[in-house]
């Protein structure tokens, strides 16, 4: 049996998850202030090729679901002076999720 | 610039200049999709991975192009022997006129 063209979607909007706290080499879109954040699905973007393959003229499959996922600024940044209800919405690919305590 | 202390936003529209104007043009022409000869993904990697004063000395399509370069010689679109010689020879043309 083939490997599937695309990853299932694991995640709905209002789960609580987590920013996996990783370092590895290549071509990452996951903002490096973001990782080992938790934050909240807002949305399932889409599924699409993974940049991180598709950055080496790779075929990007499996095709990852891409999520906006909305986090606390205060949380984000430790020194946030805004409101302590100010969010930031960041795009983040599943394989960089886990599930986060609710 | 992910995450680090930076100045302020320049808001403002500015005029390009005609070799920006044809940076953006060799981008969109190489990443046709019947052609694909370059992905954005393959551009975001080689401008990320800019030594960080080239980054910082280099304009937003200078950038571009430095990047657009690299992706052109990995795919073997160019050589090095070739791109260096018609550098060489554009160079000499400039000195004429």
């Amino acid at each position: 049996m083939s490997a599937p063209d695309a990853v299932a979607p694991q995640f709905q909007a209002g789960d609580a998850v987590r920013v996996r706290f990783a370092d590895p080499p290549g071509h990452i879109r996951t903002p490096w202030y973001i990782r080992g954040q938790a934050g909240v699905i807002e949305r399932l973007c889409g599924t699409y090729g993974n940049p991180e393959e598709l950055a080496f003229n790779r075929p990007g499959t499996p095709r990852q679901p891409l999520y906006r996922v909305r986090f606390r600024q205060s949380q984000v940044w430790p020194d946030y002076r805004g409101a302590a209800t100010d969010t930031v919405d960041i795009e983040i690919f599943q394989h960089w999720l886990e599930p986060g305590d609710t | 610039m992910g995450g680090l202390p930076a100045g302020p936003v320049e808001p403002s529209e500015h005029d390009y200049a005609h070799w920006e104007k044809r940076v953006d043009a060799l981008m969109v022409l190489l990443s046709a999709p019947e052609r694909r000869l370059l992905r954005v993904d393959e551009l975001r990697r080689n401008i990320e991975s800019l030594r960080p004063d080239a980054y910082d000395a280099m304009s937003y399509y200078e950038r571009w192009i430095a990047a657009i370069t690299r992706v052109l010689l990995e795919r073997g679109v160019i050589t090095s022997d070739e791109l260096g010689r018609r550098i060489e020879a554009v160079k000499a043309r400039e000195v004429k006129a």
